[in-house]
């Protein structure tokens, strides 16, 4: 930590020019977020900055060290959130040694000039601070998104009174077919349902795990009292689970959803038309 | 040691498992279940797992073995309430219940078995 | 809740079994895993403390909350005991096999339960299978 006479200085710079440094420093980010934020917004978000800056850096107040990490922790999540680059978040922090150093050479004073290396390479390293926080917060985003994708591509539908559809669309892999397992047997509790639908006519291909995976769900919710129909076999998805050797079995299968949710119709004894409840 | 109690209902003999079960008192109840199907001429059992957290092999091979040993006494037997997790570490264990029937609740078990459901409120009797 | 290390629960009951299976769903919870992933591991735990209890004689389980190279969470379980051993591993390890009695569906279902299995055994010396899950 810099001691606080290493840097008398340009404290005092820091200080008395307050407010010609940190309306240069919002200047100079401001161009470079052409419009995303507004002038106010950033007066706020840097002026808490230039504060705990004062204190951290040049004051050697290591209570504030702490705050300083935390806001700029923050300040790089949120940039991240709004789909900020991690080099203009960076450049936020880097622009305040281009405010500093412009008033330091108009000073003339040595002394500042002096200083302001030590003080660059702090504030390169709280330039630092909010790239490694901008990288965690992106992952963050992006395991939430993979995760609302995972949830949003396998919907369990309710077709008809006791009769639930999983129309799964896209490629099966093992992690996804998981989820698709645990809900719809959820859902056939929540629900009281006695049967389940799972079409895969808009899946392009199925592998040997993938074909395990529906072919459990099928026996789980055989064991919890209900039944499962596969639909949309294509030919090109017989062929392969007929290679792969996977016993189907006597597990109900067809190749259409219609056929199979007559076939549902037909198991649970309704008759459209005369739905119960309705 | 617990055991688990066996209620009467027309005729169907009901057990519901509310204890985290040891295997003394799964054989107790297979024991348990077999007189009283003899005494009362019972036609059919439910056994209502929708407390149990785990079924386990030994658990599971108690379903089976008393689903063909009432069969032999002329009883059916259903497992009603399984939930999901049960349900699917079981498939991964490699235990199909074969020969056990199940059902989603007691309801549907009963319904199952053709027995005469309590009449309770609106929507105990509804469907079909 | 969590067992420390060295602190090994005795399986010399049935009672202990049902002991096991409740440290191991208070540690599996602890460390976040999903119903099902709990499901699994209690029953496995479940089928390894029978396995200890009966065909090993009785011994002891060990629950630990563990972290893995890549710092996700998960529980460890290692059961020991000193009973006769397996004289045939790999066959103890093949589907469909079971050593009788209608004990157990084998090791190779509680396999597929667990990220990782491993299994020590000397005959006349004893048996130490060591099985881990992490949360998802």
């Amino acid at each position: 930590m810099t001691g606080a006479s290493d840097s008398a200085h340009l404290s005092t710079l820091l200080e008395s020019e307050r407010e010609t440094l940190l309306g240069r420093w919002v200047e100079i980010v401001a161009a470079t977020m052409r419009g995303r934020l507004t002038a106010d917004e950033l007066r706020v978000e840097l002026g808490e900055l230039y504060a705990l800056i004062e204190r951290a850096v040049l004051g050697g107040d290591d209570e504030a060290a702490g705050e300083l990490r935390a806001a700029l922790g923050e300040i790089s999540r949120s940039r991240a959130r709004q789909g900020f680059t991690p080099t203009e978040t960076a450049t936020s922090v880097f622009a305040l040694k281009q405010a500093v150093l412009e008033r330091v050479e108009a000073s003339a004073d040595t002394a500042a000039y002096a200083e302001f290396a030590a003080f660059s390479s702090r504030v390169d390293e709280l330039g630092l601070v909010t790239f490694e926080t901008y990288a965690a917060a992106r992952e963050q985003v992006i395991a939430d998104q993979m995760e609302q994708l995972l949830e949003l591509s396998t919907p369990v539908v309710k077709l008809w009174d006791g009769i639930l559809g999983v129309p799964l669309v896209g490629t099966l892999d093992s992690a996804r077919t998981q989820v698709v397992m645990e809900s719809l047997l959820e859902r056939l509790v929540e629900t009281g349902s006695q049967i389940a639908i799972l079409d895969i006519t808009g899946v392009p291909a199925v592998d040997t795990e993938v074909a395990q995976h529906l072919l459990k769900t099928v026996m789980a919710a055989r064991l919890m009292g209900t039944e499962c129909v596969i639909s949309g076999i294509r030919p090109q998805i017989a062929q392969t689970i007929v290679a792969l050797g996977v016993e189907f079995g006597e597990i109900a299968t067809k190749a259409t959803l219609a056929d199979a949710l007559a076939y549902a119709l037909d198991k649970t004894g309704a008759h459209p038309g005369e739905r119960t409840g309705a | 040691m617990d055991r688990v109690p066996i209620l009467k209902i027309g005729e169907v003999l009901l057990v519901s498992i509310q204890v985290d079960l040891q295997d003394q008192t799964v054989l107790a109840l297979q024991e348990d279940l077999a007189e009283r199907i003899v005494a009362t001429g019972a036609r059919g059992v439910i056994i209502d797992i929708t407390a149990v957290d785990i079924v386990d092999s030994f658990i599971g091979r108690m379903f089976a073995t008393i689903a063909s040993m009432s069969r032999l006494m002329d009883a059916e037997t259903v497992v009603v309430g399984m939930r999901p997790a049960v349900a699917i570490t079981l498939v991964e264990l490699g235990l199909s219940l074969g020969g056990v029937r199940t059902a989603l609740d007691l309801e549907k078990g009963m319904r199952l078995l053709g027995a005469p459901l309590p009449a309770a409120g609106p929507g105990a009797l509804d469907g079909r | 809740m969590t067992t420390p290390p060295g602190d090994a629960l005795p399986i010399a009951s049935n009672e202990d079994v049902v002991q096991v299976r409740q440290s191991v769903r208070a540690v599996a919870a602890a460390v976040g895993m999903s119903l099902v992933d709990q499901t699994k591991i209690v029953t496995a735990a479940s089928e390894l403390a029978r396995n200890t209890f009966v065909h090993g004689g009785g011994g002891s389980a060990q629950v630990e909350r563990v972290v893995n190279a890549r710092g996700r969470p998960g529980v460890r379980l290692v059961f020991t005991d000193k009973g006769p051993g397996i004289p045939d591993v790999a066959q103890a390890l093949t589907e469909g096999w079971t050593s009788g009695g209608g004990l157990g569906l084998g090791l190779p279902g509680t396999r597929r339960l667990v990220d990782e299995f491993e299994l020590e055994t000397a005959v006349g010396e004893g048996t130490t299978v060591t099985v881990a899950k992490w949360a998802r």
